[in-house]
């Protein structure tokens, strides 16, 4: 095993650094509302799956009707969701946390 | 020479192929971390094809198919669950599980908690979810091999379970995570193929128009009185028949099926293969867009088969519809390349759905005895008082003793309607395991009680329901259709037993004082910056 162990108190004081704050308010300022947005966007969909037949049925494209445009609208979404994501993180959270982390192993040895 | 012969050799080319990368694979496992986790050492992209093999199983591929070719667009439905819920595994799972855990999905729970009471409910909960969703491929596996050789007898049936279970088995005893995470690899390339080549064969014949496609599946396989409405959704789920328990089902379903792929113990373990959080990420993102395009390709598959084999000579091979993705392969392979074309499609869509299954089975196997072995032997019962060695021993003959259990479970429920299997483990997973894991992750008040609490609340209302459901009794297609005890009116459990796992967790925490501050400085400075994540093991 290659892990190492820290003293605990590292983690708390690296916890209460303005830094690591930073980074995990970043991270969930992201993260939970696209989450919340992701799930009520597929739950749309579902729930006009059930409820909203006629609309779902209207033809659009030759026999290509809404309803699976919006099916499709989710593949793109989900795809565009996670490049998104990626992106975030390689520009905005990667650089702190990795910061963060040389910074906790260089006192550590 | 017949399509049975060659897809036997064609599948016996995928056995050896496989059984030579186990043999060199054993090789290579030597410590805890190469049997559980593949010494950490597989790239981002090899794990992305290998999460698209662990994810995608024969029941997305012929039964998602078949459900498009019988029921029009519902099978869709399914596919869109299957697909957003990876959202959640990327957005809050993966990374921060990779960064804070080492082998199995209760290192996370357990980082903060009292470890016993944590790893065995993790441990069950793992086992559980994992045996459902195995028996349930491998009963699929027997009546598979009837549909694709010709094999219909009993007996016949009963040696292709003991067949794929005793590979299985090797597959995992003997090969660890690294020999299995390249099944599924080798497994998830040729599905691919195999899929694409088929779409592609079928868009051809339509002129590369979808429309054209979809206008001829309708007619060809839509209700006589309403054919458009093969084009929209209601056909399977959530019919106007079944009235608004039937809707309400589906929206039940459609949680289940988005919420449960993070909590699903053969996923999660796949993301500790990987050296670093980044790697994680990366497979993720390859998980995605392979996942994606499959379904997308069943899609076609799906609509495919109703145009041109037709929903009445899929149902006579199969009620279910299973056989709706080989029956196509053969019909376009014949159409286009004449009768050996038809011969050799139909050989190869069936050798890769038993590729399919082979891999999938493998991936079950080593998650369920990962956990017994890390969670409950060498934590509960020895309490961390055992070598390594030790360790990897007892998971060897946990996958044995599993696997043995699953071929004896999978002969008994043979013949058994347990498709309700895959859904009741995504709900099991959406209700005890999500919860659990992300409170651990994201909420800082959690402890050992509301971990508790979060998996046996999700896990026995999950069962509860479905035992007192129209799946088990009271109805036509119910497991038990002599009886009835059945008072839930709904056949999945999601939308009540989700809300509810995600409760009891709450509840469980507020009434325990325990809170360990420290732990959750560690967990929460780990899971975010990886300090003191495992590293990969050089060989």
């Amino acid at each position: 095993m290659t892990t190492q162990e820290h003293d605990a108190s590292v983690y708390e004081e690296v916890q209460r650094s303005s830094e690591f704050q930073d980074l995990k308010r970043r991270f969930r300022r992201w993260t939970f509302p696209m989450t919340a947005a992701f799930l009520v966007w597929y739950l749309l969909y579902v729930v006009m799956s059930g409820w909203a037949r006629d609309f779902m049925a209207i033809k659009l494209l030759g026999e290509i009707n809404v309803g699976l445009i919006f099916g499709l609208l989710q593949f793109v979404t989900t795809f565009g969701i996670a490049w998104a994501y990626s992106r975030h993180m390689e520009k905005v959270l990667d650089p702190i946390s990795d910061k963060l982390r040389h910074e906790v192993e260089e006192k550590a040895k | 020479m017949s399509s049975t012969v060659l897809a036997t050799i064609l599948f016996l080319s995928f056995v050896a192929a496989t059984l030579g990368i186990t043999v060199w694979a054993s090789r290579q496992t030597k410590t805890a971390a190469d049997y559980y986790a593949g010494g950490r050492s597989f790239t981002g992209v090899q794990n992305g094809l290998a999460i698209g093999g662990d994810y995608m199983s024969a029941a997305s591929f012929l039964g998602i198919a078949g459900i498009i070719a019988l029921y029009g667009y519902d099978g869709f439905l399914y596919s869109i669950g299957f697909l957003v819920a990876w959202l959640v595994a990327l957005l809050l799972v993966a990374e921060l599980m990779r960064n804070s855990g080492k082998f199995t999905m209760a290192d996370v729970l357990a980082f903060r908690m009292s470890p016993r009471p944590v790893r065995t409910a993790a441990g069950v909960s793992t086992i559980v979810v994992s045996i459902f969703y195995l028996l349930a491929q491998m009963v699929g596996a027997g009546a598979l091999v009837g549909l694709l050789l010709g094999i219909t007898s009993d007996a016949g049936k009963m040696w292709t379970i003991v067949a794929v279970g005793a590979l299985m088995i090797i597959y995992v005893v003997f090969g660890g995570m690294k020999g299995t995470t390249w099944v599924q690899i080798v497994k998830a390339v040729l599905l691919m193929s195999g899929a694409a080549l088929v779409t592609i064969l079928v868009l051809g014949k339509f002129g590369f128009n979808l429309s054209a496609l979809l206008s001829q599946a309708a007619t060809t396989s839509g209700p006589s009185a309403n054919s458009g409405s093969f084009l929209s959704p209601g056909l399977r789920y959530g019919t106007e028949a079944q009235g608004l328990a039937g809707k309400i089902d589906l929206i039940s379903l459609g949680l289940a099926l988005v919420l449960g792929t993070a909590g699903l113990p053969h996923i999660l373990i796949r993301f500790y293969t990987v050296p670093t959080a980044k790697a994680a990420r990366k497979s993720v993102m390859w998980g995605i867009g392979l996942i994606g395009t499959f379904y997308l390709l069943t899609l076609v598959l799906g609509f495919g088969a109703a145009a041109v084999v037709g929903a009445d000579a899929i149902r006579a091979e199969d009620p279910a519809g299973n056989t709706a993705a080989p029956l196509l392969a053969q019909r376009i392979g014949e159409e286009i390349f004449g009768s050996v074309g038809g011969t050799i499609l139909l050989a190869l869509i069936g050798a890769v759905a038993f590729a399919t299954i082979l891999a999938v089975v493998a991936g079950l196997t080593l998650a369920s005895s990962s956990s017994f072995a890390h969670d409950l032997y060498a934590h509960v019962f020895k309490r961390g008082q055992v070598s390594e060695r030790q360790e990897v021993v007892v998971a060897r003959l946990s996958a044995l003793v599993i696997g043995a259990a699953a071929i004896g479970l999978g002969i008994l429920a043979q013949g058994q309607n347990v498709a309700f299997l895959v859904a009741l483990a995504f709900a099991v997973a959406a209700s005890g395991n999500l919860p659990a894991i992300l409170y651990s992750l994201f909420w800082k008040r959690f402890n050992t009680a509301g971990a508790v609490s979060a998996i046996y609340g999700g896990l026995v209302s999950a069962l509860l329901l479905v035992i007192f459901s129209p799946v088990v009794s009271g109805s036509k297609t119910a497991l038990f259709k002599d009886a009835d005890f059945a008072w839930f009116p709904l056949s999945n459990p999601g939308i009540i037993s989700i809300p509810l796992g995600f409760f009891c967790g709450w509840l469980g925490t507020v009434l325990s004082k325990e809170y360990n501050a420290a732990k959750y400085a560690e967990i929460e400075v780990r899971s975010l910056t990886g300090v003191g994540a495992e590293q990969a093991t050089k060989h």
